[in-house]
């Protein structure tokens, strides 16, 4: 099909693009370089939650969980193991630290995969607001268990990781990731996701089976989630335990709603707007002239948030991008669209 | 081709299946008729595999079916086409009845399939690009047995088709179940409330009260019965 090799051609030119930028970043003042390698970061986080949450319909609130998981296998493996094979590459030249990066990354990908595997498994049998429970419990237990492994520094947090996040990785990573998600939602296979959301009775009665539906959803989100992790360790060089609470979770979940569940371009839209909206608020909140309670509420991620959420449920409950929680484009082009009914999880 | 035997079934602490036997002849019509909560539905379901049965055998062709999960019963020939037009709504017709046949290996020549459903619903045809969730009740229903033949089942099985659908269509979609079961042999186990009309089309009739099959026979001679009249018929 034409329309599958223009999405290659995109993801190509997205990566080469990611490539030319990040090669002439040099002059780009450091804070906002950080920013936009966190708006990478992001795109990453919410379009691979947008799988779980939007497409398939579950409710998983423990993503940066699995963004902790990849952050600190990446960190401890590119700390602690990068010796044996800069000795056997000859010293850190641009390929070894090429080869050990991607290493790195993949293998911090694998293990939150691992972790969505078993937190997906059991949450099977968990609908709605109870599978919520689970997922954020179970942020929560890896947080706690990172808190208390000294081998990572525990509560002070795991510093000199070398920085080797740049525009191009970050951006290459979000790239793909659109384009495996966007390319899975197209295909017959990536349909099911879809079907599992609307009805599952109907799927099961079909023969599509919504456990392994709902565990590969899993798996993949939290494998973006990650990588993901992986960039932002090696981007801030510095991680610690409470990076990755709740709060985290939230932020990704809010970039969700705010695109609009199960649109790709809304979501990734929404972790642009929404990391934006949070650095520039930091400014309102040293703003002296303002009341002292709008710099407070402004300092408060949390208020914000909800004021985010409460505003989105009044005016545009389907999300920004929204028109229905489906992809962009149906098989044979549709003519009518439904109407989204209400907004349940 | 399809044997139920002391069939069992509770959710949880309830009983909804006491002592379930019935027996589909291949080629045949078969409906179970009863009130609600009589374990119809249930009946159905533990066929296809959502539910487990407590004990009790479910034998399809000669084999034990009754521990496989619903996509490998589905993969030997039995669909179901659930209660409520349980349809994919923010999917388009086409993508709907492309999911019915999720399990057919030979996914990319389904033409003949879609000949087909088209040529008993014409109205899904015009309809194919239009997302479910926006087509009548009716068409819904058409929509739910359309996808359930894309898998080309021997054995199909029909919860409640009747369910919330303007008389005249429920008589359209009898006449296209009876259709299905002429033109491609297709064996049908219906589920209906209605039972006047469930008894007119099909060729045997059980009757399921409160978990127990309380009378079987040729559904002609259920409908002369005098129980199942002034239970079952309105009659008296």
């Amino acid at each position: 099909m034409k329309y599958r090799h223009i999405k290659k051609w995109i993801l190509l030119a997205a990566i080469i693009l990611s490539g030319i930028v990040s090669h002439f970043s040099g002059g780009i003042n450091s804070y906002y370089l950080q920013i936009i390698i966190f708006i990478g970061i992001n795109i990453t986080l919410a379009v691979g939650l947008n799988l779980i949450n939007g497409y398939t319909g579950q409710f998983s609130l423990g993503h940066a969980g699995f963004m902790a998981i990849g952050a600190y296998v990446a960190a401890y493996l590119s700390t602690e193991h990068s010796a044996g094979l800069f000795r056997a590459l000859g010293g850190p030249n641009f390929f070894s630290i090429t080869l050990l990066f991607i290493s790195v990354l993949i293998a911090g990908g694998l293990a939150a995969a691992a972790a969505g595997l078993i937190v997906g498994v059991p949450s099977l049998r968990l609908k709605g607001d109870y599978l919520a429970i689970v997922t954020l419990g179970f942020g929560e237990i890896i947080r706690v268990v990172i808190q208390n492994t000294d081998a990572v520094g525990g509560p002070r947090g795991y510093s000199g990781i070398a920085n080797y996040t740049t525009l191009f990785w970050t951006y290459s990573v979000a790239a793909i990731t659109i384009y495996v998600v966007v390319s899975l939602i197209d295909s017959t296979y990536g349909r099911g996701f879809l079907t599992v959301r609307d009805d599952e009775v109907a799927s099961e009665a079909v023969g599509i089976s919504t456990t392994r539906y709902k565990v590969t959803a899993f798996v993949l989100g939290a494998f973006f989630a990650g990588v993901a992790g992986g960039l932002y360790a090696h981007s801030t060089t510095y991680i610690n335990p409470s990076g990755f609470d709740f709060q985290r979770s939230i932020e990704i979940v809010v970039m969700v709603i705010l695109g609009g569940m199960g649109s790709t371009a809304g979501v990734a839209f929404a972790a642009i707007l929404l990391t934006l909206l949070l650095e520039y608020l930091r400014f309102v909140s040293g703003y002296q002239w303002l009341p002292e309670i709008i710099r407070r509420i402004a300092a408060n991620r949390v208020i914000i948030y909800s004021l985010v959420l409460i505003a989105l449920m009044l005016l545009r409950p389907q999300g920004l991008f929204g028109r229905l929680p489906r992809r962009g484009i149906p098989i044979g082009g549709a003519t009518k669209r439904a109407k989204l009914p209400a907004l349940s999880a | 081709m399809l044997e139920l035997s002391n069939l069992a079934v509770n959710y949880g602490s309830i009983i909804a299946l006491h002592d379930v036997s019935l027996k589909v002849e291949k080629g045949a019509i078969v409906t179970l008729i009863g009130a609600n909560g009589a374990g119809k539905s249930t009946t159905l379901r533990t066929v296809s595999g959502l539910l487990k049965a407590r004990h009790g055998n479910i034998r399809y062709e000669g084999e034990e079916i009754g521990n496989l999960p619903p996509h490998r019963i589905v993969e030997r020939g039995i669909s179901q086409v659930p209660e409520g037009r349980m349809i994919f709504a923010n999917l388009t017709v086409r993508e709907n009845l492309l999911m019915g046949a999720y399990l057919r290996k030979d996914r990319h020549k389904l033409s003949a399939e879609f000949d087909f459903v088209f040529e008993i619903f014409p109205r899904l045809k015009e309809r194919s690009r239009q997302v479910a969730g926006t087509l009548s009740g009716g068409e819904q229903q058409m929509l739910a047995i359309s996808r359930a033949l894309m898998s080309r089942p021997r054995c199909l099985m029909l919860d409640e088709p009747s369910l919330g659908i303007a008389p005249i269509l429920t008589k359209t979609i009898f006449e296209k179940i009876v259709e299905i079961n002429q033109s491609l042999g297709i064996t049908i186990l219906l589920v209906e409330q209605n039972a006047n009309l469930a008894l007119e089309i099909s060729h045997y009739g059980y009757v399921l009260e409160t978990g127990r099959i309380l009378l079987h026979d040729r559904s002609s001679a259920l409908r002369a019965n005098e129980r199942v009249k002034s239970a079952y018929l309105g009659g008296r």
